[in-house]
């Protein structure tokens, strides 16, 4: 790409510079209802905000202080917690890999991601609530983030390569949390596994495997073939006209049902296979609308080149309908991310479901419910608004709605 | 290609495993075969699940006792009701929860989306901040914090909070004061529907006059104070057409009015809450949608700000604002299922209590998925006939 030198023509607009009390006039007081409503909310906020600081440094923190490691990784073993630390170092890695290779978007992410480790690191809490070792671990994941930032000048920086690594270290770290029984590396069951780790484990998988079955139907809803229209519209139409929590449900009470007898279903897979199937229905409508965006002119070059039906779909409408849609289906991790939460609702420990057995476990810290909840809100919120910030940047760089 | 067209002849044609029409029929009865030999296969392991447990999958439970207490009942019910009702007063519940859910979150929202167009710097931004801190927090969490770190911890019935004597709120509920009809209920009525006819009639004939002279005649404002003044002065002619019940501390809590359960409560405030900050966002993107000429246009005829913004901006704005509002106002009544983790009894947790208590399992979950498909077809419904009349209609 080649920069264009600014023309002389160009005109620079005179800088404007205005004195603060200039500011104020024209942003808080410039009409009289606005004067009144600016005092009017200064006085709301000097009447909340101490009070509001007063109780953060009062409030009673310890359900959270105690062990902070539950509301991430749940009850998973604590031998076996370097396991999580392995993944969530490929992770580190791979951030900083795809920041070197896409750069952008991924850039802003794997900076909030770097700025999150140093918070945990320095936390001025205790050696006892947050561990050198932790601490460490922060301070190595940094690392790890600026190592893959370096390799992503290797050959190892190519896109392809990148893609395929995102895709095998999402299988290695399920295995490697699972384990396998009667091996060194043993056997973890999904009922130990648990806390925020799961809620992004369950979200990451929903998306992943929603993806080609939701492709399949939109395909399906577009299909000229009555049949495959019918069916997909159906289960589509179905699954979105329903809350998610009877489809978990469906899966919790409903499937053993249905299924023959010998066949026994994991509770956290059982989930995972109920909002997959919530998630395809979604992932349908997104694609279908990057399907319907494709003007008829592609199909048409497509068939003049001699490509017939199935091979105009694979090789010339989905790439460029499924590279429009990139953003939706970042707004739909975000959603079932947050939608994750239900699972409390059919008994699986993620991480609302543990604050509540930590409040509920121990009978001081029953009056400590805002906190806990304020605690999670938080986290979720650091989470989605950096992913929400970073889908934002990755539309203006897709330039979705500019062509 | 000729010499083509007569080679094909030659052999018969183009070979069936070719032909278009026939691969696409083998493709709808193949893939009618898979998903209904799916379906076949899960029904049939259902039924055998059925028979071997004596369960049964009819639905002739509805008429049975169903033996639970519920809190909120909009119509009578006791355990002795059948199932059957125990479903409608959980659907109730839900219509309830959704109808005002959406009334007061379109409410907040607007104000809200508007808040974040403001000239004003402050109220800017913390409309902003508002919007980014409600939407990235799941609903659930939302949820429990309003019912078990706000709703529950009020202080008891002797502390309680009081709003005058309008608004009471304790750990038991939420009490409002209730306005009851009298004898001359119906004779006020009477008088409101003349206010509201009459207005109508004058902002019509005010705005023809006006379309046609050009002199101005103020048609809304003038609408707007008939359909008060009407109603008022026949409050005053009659006496006390609505006796106002206010709810009164008894012997142990407080008795009269309307009260809410805290569990109602936190799901409305938590709904609300929740779904007005997507409506203002909708709100927002909808006014910018509206290009700025035609803003300027609507200055530059001569309307005042607040003229434009009535007649030009935003009956425009409202084409890009009702479809996705629609699609949140089915959100929200979906969402309002999350009752059940706060012990409200709605449509899913008398279905969910139903099962516990009952088995039942495939009837009643029949019976919720009918439910809520019938509610989100509603939705669409309005939102179709919506469409086809703002539709551009083009060449």
């Amino acid at each position: 790409m080649s920069t264009v030198a600014p023309s002389s023509q160009e005109v620079q607009r005179p800088q404007r510079t205005i004195g603060p009390l200039t500011w104020l006039r024209e942003n808080l007081f410039n009409t009289w209802y606005n004067s009144l409503i600016t005092l009017l909310i200064l006085w709301l906020l000097l009447r909340t905000v101490p009070a509001f600081a007063q109780w953060l440094f009062s409030a009673n923190w310890e359900p959270i202080l105690t062990r902070p490691v539950l509301y991430f990784v749940g009850q998973y073993p604590v031998a076996e917690l370097w396991r999580v630390g392995v993944g969530v170092g490929l992770i580190s890695f791979f951030f900083g890999l795809s920041w070197g290779t896409w750069g952008g978007p991924v850039r802003t992410f794997a900076i909030a991601l770097m700025a999150g480790y140093a918070v945990v690191a320095l936390i001025p809490v205790s050696l006892e609530t947050i561990g050198l070792t932790a601490r460490l671990f922060m301070v190595a994941n940094i690392g790890l983030v600026i190592a893959g930032l370096g390799a992503s000048r290797t050959p190892l920086g190519q896109g392809r390569w990148v893609l395929i690594g995102w895709i095998v270290i999402f299988f290695l770290f399920i295995l490697l949390l699972r384990g396998f029984e009667g091996t060194p590396l043993e056997l973890v069951s999904t009922g130990r596994w648990g806390g925020l780790m799961l809620n992004l484990m369950v979200a990451a998988v929903g998306i992943v495997a929603s993806f080609p079955l939701g492709v399949l139907l939109a395909l399906g809803r577009r299909s000229n073939l009555p049949v495959v229209r019918l069916f997909s519209t159906l289960f589509i139409e179905l699954v979105r006209g329903v809350p998610l929590i009877t489809i978990l449900f469906m899966g919790s009470l409903l499937l053993p049902l249905f299924l023959p007898e010998d066949v026994r279903i994991d509770r956290v897979i059982r989930a995972v296979i109920g909002i997959t199937l919530f998630s395809a229905a979604y992932m349908a409508e997104n694609v279908r609308g990057g399907l319907q965006a494709i003007p008829e002119g592609q199909y048409e070059a497509a068939r003049a080149i001699g490509l017939n039906a199935p091979l105009t779909t694979l090789l010339i409408i989905l790439p460029q309908a499924l590279r429009l849609v990139i953003p939706a289906i970042v707004g739909q991790f975000i959603a079932l991310f947050k939608d994750t939460t239900l699972l409390i609702i059919v008994g699986i420990n993620e991480i609302l479901g543990i604050g509540k057995s930590i409040v509920l476990g121990n009978p001081e810290w029953v009056g400590a419910q805002i906190e806990v909840y304020l605690f999670i809100a938080a986290l979720f919120w650091v989470f989605t608004y950096a992913m929400s910030y970073s889908s934002r940047r990755l539309e203006r760089a897709l330039g979705v709605g500019e062509r | 290609m000729e010499d083509r067209d007569i080679q094909i002849l030659k052999h018969g044609g183009i070979p069936f495993w070719r032909d278009v029409r026939v691969l696409k029929a083998a493709g709808q009865i193949i893939s009618a075969i898979v998903v209904l030999g799916f379906l076949y296969f899960l029904a049939s392991n259902a039924l055998e699940a059925a028979n071997s447990r004596g369960l049964s999958l009819g639905f002739g439970f509805l008429d049975d006792s169903a033996g639970f207490a519920i809190d909120d009942t909009p119509i009578a019910y006791d355990p002795s009701s059948t199932f059957g009702r125990a479903l409608l007063v959980g659907l109730l519940n839900t219509i309830r929860v959704a109808f005002l859910g959406i009334v007061l979150a379109t409410l907040l929202g607007i104000v809200v989306g508007t808040a974040r167009l403001s000239s004003n710097w402050l109220v800017r931004n913390l409309a902003n901040v508002y919007v980014e801190t409600i939407r990235n927090v799941p609903l659930l969490v939302q949820l429990f914090f309003w019912f078990f770190a706000v709703f529950v911890r009020l202080p008891p019935v002797e502390e309680s909070i009081t709003l005058g004597r309008f608004l009471i709120l304790n750990q038991r509920g939420v009490y409002v004061v209730a306005a009851h009809p009298t004898g001359t209920f119906f004779a006020w009525l009477a008088t409101a529907v003349a206010g509201l006819l009459l207005a109508l009639i004058l902002y019509w004939r005010l705005n023809a006059h006006q379309l046609r002279t050009g002199r101005p005649t103020y048609p809304l404002t003038v609408a707007i104070a008939t359909f008060i003044l009407l109603p008022l002065v026949g409050w005053l002619l009659l006496s006390q057409p609505l006796a106002f019940d206010f709810p009164e501390l008894g012997a142990f809590n407080y008795e009269g009015g309307t009260s809410l359960t805290t569990n109602f409560a936190a799901l409305l405030v938590g709904l609300v809450i929740y779904t007005a900050s997507f409506i203002a966002e909708i709100v927002r993107a909808g006014i910018q949608a509206v290009s700025k000429g035609q803003v300027e246009a609507a200055r530059a005829v001569g309307l005042s700000n607040l003229q434009a913004m009535r007649l030009v901006i935003f009956p425009q704005a409202l084409r890009v604002i009702i479809p996705p509002l629609i699609s949140q106002y089915l959100n929200l009544t979906k969402n309002s299922s999350l009752a059940v983790a706060i012990g409200f009894k709605d449509f899913f947790a008398v279905g969910k209590t139903i099962i516990d208590q009952a088995g039942r399992a495939v009837p009643v979950f029949a019976l919720i998925m009918l439910g809520y498909l019938v509610l989100s077809l509603t939705y669409s419904f309005i939102m179709n006939i919506y469409n086809r009349r703002i539709a551009f209609v083009e060449r």
